[in-house]
């Protein structure tokens, strides 16, 4: 089995998904999920081959053909594209397996639809994963925002109508006005739009196609147009997309959607413009001049604090962890436009290590509403009596998400920080820690207070969520503390990526 | 046989016509019509097939040109004879339910005779070398289609029907003036003939009156903003079927018209550089598009919704006119091919619910999606084809324009462009939520899904837009060529 | 002097042109626009008539065939529209000497010089077919009113769109 056709096998994979899903469609929902499961599990095993070859020093690709005269739809995968794809076509059976239980617990309609979309979003995430230059990279991210378009707005009343609209209206705005417009503006610049160790722009920035402030103002359309990596002022589609089902809040903030967000911009910084093109570029003269990423440095850590703040006001459980990942969105967003060895790696690390812990913490969350019908933290207060393993897996992933040890989080903060340092952002490197302090204050009291007894009243009785939601949260919670100790591999794993570059 | 192929493709449909009235019954009638336009739609197969060979020159009646009439096949213009005869035969194919439904019984061979020679009009527009020709046919479709407006159900088609005519007619004898003034300054009619004795004369102003007139005669006939003000009644009274041919087929032969008056006869170097027709076009165009798209927000019909939309398509085609690259130029054209398929395929959607739902208002289409869910499901990826989507056609387009826009440093109009997109995402997805998230309105209840005989033709024109979104070599790789000849005669610019 | 009153067609043709145009733009009677685009049309037929002539010129007919023509009328005909097509080429109302001499020039190679001064024909042909389109237009468009009349019993633009504000 060559990695070249594991390639396209894994992409494969999904789309057979889709079309099963629609043909066994209502009439037998067990074969249906089964279906998608063992698709999910081949998928995983596609994924973990391919990782072989990918860590190991291998660069396989894959060329599907041209798509317009000039741009082809072709595929390499490079260590981070392949540690996106494990962790989404991980985290995907585990999803499947969680939304069983949910959609059944919760007696969802049109569950068939459901799962088909889920499917497609996982193959346009392995697209993008996958993807060896922009136009792809573009395509697979806008078939994300209409694939998940129906899993957003899966209810189907006014409350969904109105979430899916801010959704869609600030996704598709943001890639058509300045997405599209930055991959159009860096193929005329650079001549090609293909992903290159060290970056396509350092030789027209040369040549002087494109000054330093364009080069600037070309990243700031670039974050700005990759409206899922959810960078203020464009985040609004986050919170907005809590209307969803939990299963879709898991899918969206944890393996799908974000993640592309922020892989994209990992992508652009490390394999466009080149991470030491972004880091020696400077503007202004005179004794101090900025970086040329200086204000999406700063622009990132606002994010991060300002999102921490809103969180800690929402007493909704889902919309706290909302604001909660778009604090830790821009940490991967800071590490990239840190442009160092260390903050770029601790950017690709916590796309693996947020996702998993992020991913606990919604199923614990929409375990909580099938099993306690509970949606306010002010509620939630004695429930680790009544569900003690959701909420320990709750407190397990917590560590993660601040940046404790044994949380697998702790590393990438690690790497983040030490980015802030080499560069001397220090007011950066003071956000990073207060940021942790602030997700303390906003995360550690609700599994606290829920293992407390209500004052007064009699405990209650053990009831867990169902077992196909309790399992799967479990097993990511155990992930989240079991990736602390394999950070060492990660970041060897992650290691070319930045050193390729010289 | 095969030489004759370029007047078959004309004198087939058009002897037709005539037959089909006098057969009189109207199922025979219906069939063959079918019959004919598959045929032509082969023809225009079979002629583009051959353009891998060269363009082919064939000469009516065997008289040498310039003196005769000729008929030129090359790309561009076996590329509009494709779609324009591919939509033709599709349409017809899905038409008969919906032209049951519509038109009175007693009308129908004439309808289909109307459209045999609608579908004439076009093609003869685009197959003929002759400038004088090129007015007869575009009045010969013309009146047709001003006939089968009026066909309409409602007593406010025969007034549109009268408005298209009076403006149409208005805009057709511009272009004959403008006609009469070249041919006074060069003595013949051929265009190709023109173009070389044009070389020889500096500017005049006979010749700036001639390239006026015509220019703004085409306007008219193209939809340009602000001369737009016929289309969205004429498209919205006028029966679904015949708002499914036009819609694609009719404002597009005139902007083939027009980049032949352009590229061909009066050379960019005149329009461009001695005229600031670029500029100028620019402008029009791109405030055709927001004000059209702007007005589409606000309708309460869907067929005019989709009308003022069609008005602003027409401004990125031209904008792609205007932008006198081969880059610019290939979008344009591709985009009259994407745009004939998204917007065929949409009004085919429309023309199913007018059937199953008996109204066009947007109230009494609300929870649609339920109870006609493969049509609704149709209208969202036509939509998304419109919006201008990765792997639909309009993003093939809308791509092949900013490319272009930007590699001429024409920053504004780049980010004009983009952000006008974004208004066709408000328009399309004010339906899709209707359709899907309202409660149902008391027609949508009962209505029941399209017919198959009429799912499937639509199926296939929207399914096309999403084949031709991913695999573009005969879409985009055919304008390219078309854009490259196009480009290379005006560089030689006729001089013999 | 000479020029502006030997323009006379050209003034005419503005004056018929605009009139028509004026008429379809103004008048709210159907009937008086359709009549008012035949005005503007008939105009047009007259700018090409018009164009047509030839100063000195008579009808453009052949009389017979003229003895020892090796090429036959065909050959007389593309012959004599070259000549035409010479002379048009000399543009505006400059018709006259410069047509005679090379009418005379070309005619004289090897044929029977027949002096003969045509009008050119071809305009009249092309307003032939325009004139027909135009009669198609005005049968299409009195049609159209008539059903107009019987859906909204007046032919009055101004009432017709009132009534259908208010419906």
């Amino acid at each position: 089995m060559t990695p070249e056709n594991l390639i396209w096998i894994a992409m494969l994979l999904p789309l057979v998904a889709i079309a099963l899903v629609f043909i066994i469609g209502e009439k037998s929902p067990n074969i249906r999920e089964s279906c998608t499961i063992g698709i999910a599990v081949t998928l995983f095993w596609v994924t973990t081959r391919l990782a072989g070859f990918v860590f190991s020093g291998g660069r396989p690709s894959f060329k599907m053909g041209e798509m317009l005269p000039g741009f082809e739809i072709a595929f390499t995968v490079e260590p981070l594209g392949m540690l996106f794809a494990l962790v989404a076509s991980g985290l995907w059976i585990l999803t499947t397996v969680y939304a069983i239980g949910y959609m059944r617990g919760h007696h969802e309609k049109n569950q068939t639809r459901f799962y088909a979309c889920f499917a497609s979003a996982i193959f346009a995430a392995l697209a993008a994963a996958f993807a060896a230059n922009l136009f792809t990279l573009f395509v697979a991210y806008e078939l994300m925002t209409i694939s998940t378009y129906p899993l957003v707005t899966h209810h189907g009343d006014e409350k969904a109508k109105k979430g899916g609209r801010i959704y869609l209206g600030i996704l598709l705005s943001t890639s058509v006005a300045f997405f599209m417009l930055a991959i159009a503006w860096t193929w005329t610049v650079a001549g090609t739009l293909d992903f290159t160790p060290g970056g396509i722009l350092a030789q027209p920035n040369i040549d002087g196609k494109i000054s330093d402030f364009q080069l600037s103002v070309l990243l700031g359309l670039f974050a700005f147009g990759i409206g899922k990596a959810a960078i203020m002022p464009f985040h609004r589609w986050l919170p907005a997309a809590m209307v969803a089902p939990t299963p879709v809040s898991a899918l969206l903030h944890a393996v799908a959607v974000v993640k592309v967000g922020v892989f994209s911009i990992l992508k652009v910084s490390i394999y466009i413009f080149g991470i030491d093109l972004i880091s020696e570029t400077r503007l202004g003269e005179g004794a101090n001049p900025i970086m040329m990423s200086d204000w999406l440095c700063y622009l990132a850590g606002a994010t991060i604090l300002l999102a921490s703040l809103v969180a800690m006001t929402k007493d909704n459980l889902k919309a706290r962890l909302a604001y909660s990942t778009i604090s830790q969105l821009a940490y991967i967003t800071l590490g990239a436009a840190l442009a160092t060895s260390d903050s770029v790696i601790g950017g690709g690390m916590h796309i693996a290590m947020h996702a998993v812990g992020k991913i606990t913490l919604f199923f614990c969350a929409g375990a909580i509403y099938v099993g306690a019908h509970k949606t306010n933290i002010s509620d939630m207060r004695g429930l680790g009596r009544a569900m003690p393993l959701t909420m320990g897996a709750f407190l397990l992933a917590t560590l993660s998400i601040i940046g404790l040890p044994p949380g697998g989080g702790a590393w990438s903060k690690w790497f983040l920080a030490l980015g802030t340092v080499q560069t001397g952002h220090f007011w950066l490197l003071a956000a990073l820690m207060i940021s942790s302090l602030l997700n303390i204050a906003y995360l550690i009291p609700i599994p606290i207070r829920a293992f407390m007894t209500p004052a007064g009243e009699a405990p209650m009785k053990f009831k867990e969520a169902p077992m196909m939601c309790v399992v799967p949260l479990c097993i990511t919670a155990v992930g989240s503390v079991a990736l602390f100790f394999f950070g060492n591999e990660i970041y060897d794993v992650l290691l070319p990526i930045a050193t390729s570059a010289r | 046989m095969i030489e004759q192929l370029p007047v078959l493709v004309i004198v087939i449909p058009l002897m037709a016509a005539p037959l089909f009235v006098l057969i009189g019954n109207r199922k025979l009638v219906l069939l063959l019509t079918q019959l004919v336009c598959w045929t032509v739609f082969g023809i225009t197969v079979s002629l583009l097939s051959r353009m891998q060979y060269g363009p082919i020159s064939y000469e009516l009646g065997g008289w040498p040109s310039p003196y005769g009439i000729v008929y030129n096949v090359d790309y561009l213009s076996a590329f509009v004879m494709l779609f324009v005869s591919g939509l033709g035969a599709i349409v017809i194919t899905y038409a008969p339910k919906s032209v049951e439904r519509e038109v009175h019984h007693s009308k129908h061979s004439l309808f289909y005779a109307s459209y045999l020679l609608c579908m004439t009009g076009l093609l003869g527009m685009c197959i003929t070398g002759d400038l004088f020709n090129v007015f007869v046919f575009l009045e010969i479709s013309s009146l047709s289609s001003y006939a089968l407006i009026s066909l309409g159900k409602t007593r406010r088609a025969p007034l549109a029907a009268l408005h298209y005519l009076i403006i149409g007619t208005v805009g057709a004898t511009f272009f004959l003036i403008g006609i009469g003034l070249l041919y006074q300054m060069t003595g013949t009619l051929n265009m190709a003939d023109i173009a070389s004795r044009l070389q020889a004369i500096e500017s005049s102003r006979t010749m700036l009156v001639a390239f006026a007139f015509m220019t703004v005669g085409l306007f008219i006939k193209m939809a340009v903003f602000p001369l737009h003000t016929w289309l969205p009644n004429a498209y919205t009274y006028a029966p679904s079927v015949v708002t499914c041919f036009i819609a694609a087929t009719a404002t597009k032969v005139s902007v083939y018209a027009f980049i032949r008056l352009i590229y061909v006869i009066f050379t960019p170097q005149f329009a461009f550089e001695r005229l600031p027709l670029d500029s100028a076009l620019m402008a029009f165009s791109l405030v055709g598009i927001f004000v059209a798209s702007a007005a589409a927000i606000y309708q309460t019909n869907i067929k005019r919704l989709l009308a003022y939309s069609s008005v602003a398509q027409i401004g990125y085609m031209l904008l792609g006119i205007s932008m006198s690259n081969v880059g610019g130029l290939t979008a344009g054209i591709t985009h009259m091919f994407n745009h004939a398929l998204i917007k065929g395929g949409l009004f085919m959607v429309v023309g199913c619910f007018a059937l199953r739902i008996g109204s066009l208002k947007l109230e009494d289409l609300r929870g649609a999606g339920k109870t006609m869910p493969l049509t609704s499901f149709a209208w969202v990826v036509g939509g998304l084809g419109l919006i201008g989507v990765p792997m639909t056609a309009g993003f093939v387009s809308k791509w092949l324009l900013l490319t272009s826009a930007l590699s001429l440093e024409l920053w504004p109009v780049a980010v004009l462009m983009l952000l006008s997109s974004l208004l066709a995402v408000v328009y399309i997805w004010r339906v899709v939520e209707i359709l899907y998230f309202s409660p149902a309105s008391h027609l949508a209840k009962t209505a029941k899904e399209a017919p198959m005989a009429m799912l499937i033709p639509t199926y296939i024109v929207i399914g096309s837009t999403i084949v031709f979104g991913c695999w573009t070599v005969y879409s985009a790789g055919i304008a390219h060529a078309a854009a490259e000849s196009l480009l290379g005669i005006s560089q030689m610019g006729g001089v013999q | 002097m000479t020029d502006f009153l030997g323009l006379y067609n050209y003034w005419i043709v503005i004056f018929l042109m605009m009139t028509g145009f004026y008429i379809v733009i103004a008048r709210e009677n159907l009937i008086k626009t359709i009549i008012g685009l035949n005005i503007f049309q008939t105009s047009v037929f007259l700018l090409y008539i018009t164009m047509g002539k030839v100063n000195g010129g008579t009808a453009p007919i052949l009389k017979g065939s003229h003895s020892g023509e090796s090429h036959g009328a065909e050959g007389h005909g593309a012959e004599s529209h070259g000549a035409e097509s010479h002379g048009a080429e000399s543009h505006g109302a400059e018709h006259g000497q410069e047509l005679h001499a090379a009418a005379e020039g070309h005619l004289d190679s090897g044929v029977e010089a027949v002096t003969e001064i045509y009008s050119n024909p071809i305009p009249s042909v092309l307003m032939l077919t325009a004139i027909v389109v135009g009669i198609a237009t005005t049968a299409l468009a009195l049609a159209l009113v008539v059903r107009i009349r019987e859906e909204y019993g007046t032919i009055e633009e101004d009432e017709i769109l009132e009534m259908d504000r208010n419906s």
